[in-house]
C-alpha cells in the first residue's frame, strides 16, 4: 500500500497503537512529536511491524514556524498522504483557575496548533486528490462541564473545524474522521478518580482504524459514549448547569 | 508521575495486594521514577501466586514499554523492550520466519516476566529454558544502568534469570529468536492409555514441541491417561480467526464440580481418535491454547485458584505417579493439567526446570485443595524435586528449604544488587528467599 500517515502527537498511548494498526499494512508512517528518544523507539518498532518507511520527526504543536518542514517532508513521499492527529493537553480545572494564562497553550494543543498543521496540508491532499485525516477530539467537546471546560471548549473548537475541513476535502476526493472517545487507559487519565468503563487504547485504535477504512465522519469510542453523549446533550440547560458532572 | 491506588492480584486470583502503581508510558519515566525510589516491576501478572505482588510498597508495571527496538535477520537477534508480550512478537515474527526460541504457555507473559522466572515452553527438552537465549539485558539498578550479559556478568546474570526481578528492573532484553518453517503448527495428537505409556512417549518423543495433557480425574487401570501433542512448525495458509471469547462474570462452583469435570475429561479425552490424528492449527492455537478465552481465570469464581507445579528428576517418576494418584483420589482437580518432560537446561540460579518430569494441576481455591497442595509439596521435597515460584501461591518457606540449590549464590547476589531490599516482593517475603536457604 503506497501510503503515508503523519501522526501528531505519536508519543501518546492512542496514537502508538494506531501507528501499529497502519505499519502493519505497509504504510510509511512518520512520527511527530516533542520526545525524539521515544519517538525512535517507535519508529523502530513499527518498521518491525512491517512499516514501508518510519521515522521519527520533532513536532510542537506550539511553534508552527516548525510546520513547514513536516510539509515538505510529507511532499517527498509518493502516493496518497494522511494525517492523524493525537495532540491535546489538559492541565486540572484548578490550575486553569490559578493561572488563566494556561488557556493559550491548551487551546494551542488541542486545537490551533493541529487545525494550522492541516491548513497547511489541506492543498496538499487537494493536489494529491484523497487521503484522510483522523481528527482526535473528545466526548468533552460536546458540552461545556465544570471540571474541563477549557480544555473540552478547544476540542469543541476542533470539532467544527474538522467538519469544515471534511466539507472542503471531499470534493477532491479526500476524508476527515471526527473520533470522539470516552475514557481511554493513558497517561492521562491513570490514577485519576471517577474513572468507569475506561477502554484501552487497542481498542480505540482498532475503531479508528475501521472508521478510516469504511469513511465515517464522526464516531464515538468505544460506541456507547455516542448514548451517554446525546444524553448529557439533551439535559435542559436549567437542570445542567446545576449538575456535577 | 501519578501513582493509583489499585487491588491487584496474581493469575490465580486467590492472593490479592492493594498498593501504589505507576505505569510510565516512556522510557524517560520510567527513570524520573527510579531514581527517586526503586520498586518491583510488575507485568501481565500472569505469574498464579504474589510474584508479582508487592502489597507492603509501590510497584512499576512495565507494560506500555513494549518495543520492539531493533532485528538482525542475519543472526536472528532482537532487542525489545521488557514490557513486551511474548504473543506479540510471535506474532510479528513468525511470518518472517524467526520464533522466539522459548515460549511459555501463554502469550501475554512479558519479556521482562519470562525472564524472572526463567521459563520454559514446550521444547524444554531441546531447547532450554527462556534466558538460555537471552544474551544481554538492561538492568536498572539503583547505582544506575547496567548491561548483564552471561559472559560478562555471569553472576549478575545468574541471578537475574528466573531471579523474581530482585535484581534491578529489567528494561530490555536482546533475545535470539529461533528459526522456523512459518505460523502454522502440524500437531500429531494421541490418546495415551495409562502413565507408563505416557512416560515411555514424553521419553522417545523426537518432536520439537511436546506436551501432555492429562486427565487428572482418571483412577485405577485408567491412570495417566491422556492426549500426548507433538508439534513441528510449517508454513501454509490458515484463515484468520482472531475471535476472542471473553468470560463475562466470575463463574458458579458447580461449574468446576467433580462431575462436570470428569465428563468435560472424558469428552475431552476422546476428542482425539482411538487411532490419533494429525492436524494443522495456527501457531497461537498451539502455544497459547487458554488465551483465546480473556480472563478464563474467572471460571474458577471469585476464589480463585491455585496451580500447583513440581519437576521431580527421573528417577523419582513413581514418586510423581504417587502425586497424581493422590490427585486423581481428591477429585478436587479441574481440566487443566499438564504432564511434561524436562531437560537439564536452566539459566540462573533460581531458574526452576531439572532434567525429570513436571506436572502442573489447577485446583479450585479449597480448604481441602489447600491441604492437598501441601501435602504434594512435601512429596515434591521428598522426592528431590522442585516447586515452580511462577504459580506457587501457598508453599512456606520451611517447605521450599533446599529445593533450589543454588539459592545462597542468587542471595549474595541480590543482597550486592539490591541491599535495601526495595525490590522485594509478597512471594519472596512469604517465603523468605532473600535471607538464604
Amino acid at each position: 500500500m503506497n501510503s503515508t500517515w503523519i501522526i501528531l502527537g505519536a508519543t501518546s498511548a492512542m496514537a502508538r497503537a494506531f501507528a501499529r494498526k497502519v505499519s502493519a499494512e505497509g504504510a510509511a508512517v512518520l512520527l511527530a512529536g516533542r520526545d525524539m528518544e521515544d519517538l525512535n523507539a517507535i519508529a523502530a518498532d513499527c518498521s518491525l511491524r512491517g512499516a514501508r518507511l518510519a521515522e521519527a520527526i520533532a513536532f510542537d504543536a506550539r511553534q508552527s514556524k516548525g510546520f513547514a518542514a513536516l510539509i515538505d517532508r510529507m511532499e517527498a513521499e509518493e502516493g496518497q498522504l494522511n494525517a492523524a492527529v493525537f495532540v491535546g493537553s489538559m492541565p486540572e480545572q484548578s490550575a486553569i483557575d490559578a493561572d488563566p494564562a494556561l488557556i493559550d497553550g491548551v487551546v494551542t494543543d488541542s486545537y490551533t496548533g493541529p487545525a494550522k498543521f492541516l491548513q497547511m496540508l489541506a492543498p496538499l491532499m487537494d493536489a494529491r486528490g484523497g487521503g484522510t485525516v483522523v481528527g482526535v477530539g473528545s466526548v468533552a467537546g460536546d458540552r461545556g462541564r465544570i471540571g474541563n471546560y477549557v480544555y473540552g471548549s478547544a476540542k469543541a473548537g476542533f470539532h467544527t473545524y474538522l467538519s469544515g475541513l471534511r466539507n472542503r476535502l471531499t470534493r477532491a476526493g479526500g476524508h476527515v474522521v471526527t473520533v470522539k472517545p470516552g475514557f481511554v487507559d493513558t497517561g492521562m487519565t491513570w490514577g485519576l478518580p471517577g474513572m468507569f468503563l475506561v477502554a484501552s487504547p487497542d481498542a480505540v485504535a482498532a475503531d479508528i482504524h475501521k472508521a478510516v477504512a469504511k469513511r465515517r465522519n464522526t464516531i464515538y469510542t468505544p460506541f456507547f459514549w455516542r448514548f451517554i453523549m446525546l444524553i448529557i446533550i439533551h439535559i435542559p440547560e436549567f437542570i445542567f448547569k446545576k449538575m456535577k458532572i | 508521575m501519578r501513582w493509583k491506588t489499585t487491588d491487584y492480584s496474581g493469575w490465580g486470583r486467590a492472593l490479592k495486594a492493594t498498593g501504589e502503581i505507576a505505569r510510565p508510558e516512556r522510557m524517560s519515566a520510567l527513570s524520573d521514577i527510579l531514581s527517586a525510589e526503586m520498586a518491583p516491576a510488575i507485568g501481565m501478572l500472569r505469574s498464579y501466586g504474589d510474584a508479582a505482588l508487592n502489597s507492603s510498597g509501590r510497584a512499576i508495571d512495565m507494560t506500555r514499554l513494549d518495543r520492539m527496538l531493533s532485528f538482525d535477520p542475519k543472526t536472528g537477534v532482537l532487542d525489545v523492550e521488557a514490557g513486551a508480550r511474548i504473543g506479540e512478537i510471535a506474532a510479528a515474527f513468525a511470518p518472517r520466519g524467526w520464533l522466539p526460541a522459548v515460549m511459555p504457555g501463554t502469550g501475554f507473559a512479558t519479556v521482562g516476566g519470562c525472564i524472572a522466572q526463567d521459563v520454559h515452553g514446550k521444547n524444554h527438552h531441546h531447547a532450554g529454558s527462556f534466558c538460555q537465549h537471552v544474551l544481554s539485558l538492561t538492568l536498572q539498578q539503583e547505582a544506575g544502568t547496567v548491561e548483564v550479559t552471561p559472559e560478562k556478568t555471569p553472576e549478575l546474570f545468574r541471578a537475574t534469570a528466573g531471579g523474581l526481578g530482585q535484581t534491578g528492573v529489567i528494561l530490555s532484553a536482546r533475545l535470539r529468536l529461533m528459526p522456523c518453517k512459518g505460523d502454522v503448527m502440524v500437531v500429531t495428537e494421541r490418546r495415551i492409555e495409562d502413565w507408563d505409556e505416557f512416560l515411555a512417549l514424553l521419553d522417545s518423543s523426537e518432536a520439537t514441541y511436546t506436551v501432555g495433557w492429562l486427565d487428572a480425574t482418571a483412577k485405577g487401570t485408567a491412570l495417566g491417561r491422556g492426549i500426548l501433542e507433538e508439534g513441528e512448525t510449517g508454513s501454509g495458509l490458515m484463515p484468520k480467526k482472531v475471535k476472542y471469547r471473553k468470560v463475562p462474570f466470575n463463574a458458579p462452583k458447580f461449574a468446576l464440580s467433580k462431575p462436570v469435570v470428569r465428563m468435560f475429561n472424558n469428552a475431552y479425552f476422546r476428542r482425539v481418535p482411538d487411532s490419533g490424528r494429525t492436524v494443522v492449527r495456527p501457531i497461537g492455537d498451539f502455544f497459547f491454547p487458554l488465551d483465546k478465552i480473556h480472563d478464563w481465570n474467572r471460571l474458577y469464581g471469585k476464589r480463585g485458584f491455585h496451580q500447583f507445579q513440581c519437576v521431580v528428576p527421573i528417577a523419582s517418576a513413581p514418586a510423581l505417579r504417587g502425586m497424581l494418584e493422590a490427585i486423581a483420589h481428591s477429585g478436587l482437580a479441574s481440566p487443566l493439567a499438564v504432564l511434561k518432560r524436562m531437560g537439564p537446561g536452566r539459566a540462573g540460579y533460581l531458574s526452576f526446570p531439572m532434567e525429570g518430569y513436571t506436572l502442573a494441576v489447577d485446583f479450585r481455591n479449597t480448604a481441602e485443595a489447600r491441604e492437598l497442595i501441601q501435602r504434594l509439596e512435601d512429596m515434591t521435597a521428598a522426592a528431590g524435586g522442585r516447586i515452580y515460584f511462577a504459580k506457587d501461591s501457598l508453599a512456606r518457606s520451611h517447605g521450599v528449604s533446599g529445593m533450589y540449590s543454588e539459592q545462597e549464590n542468587w542471595c549474595k547476589a541480590v543482597e550486592k544488587a539490591d541491599p535495601a531490599g526495595h525490590l522485594a516482593t509478597d512471594l519472596v517475603r512469604r517465603l523468605k528467599l532473600r535471607s538464604g536457604a
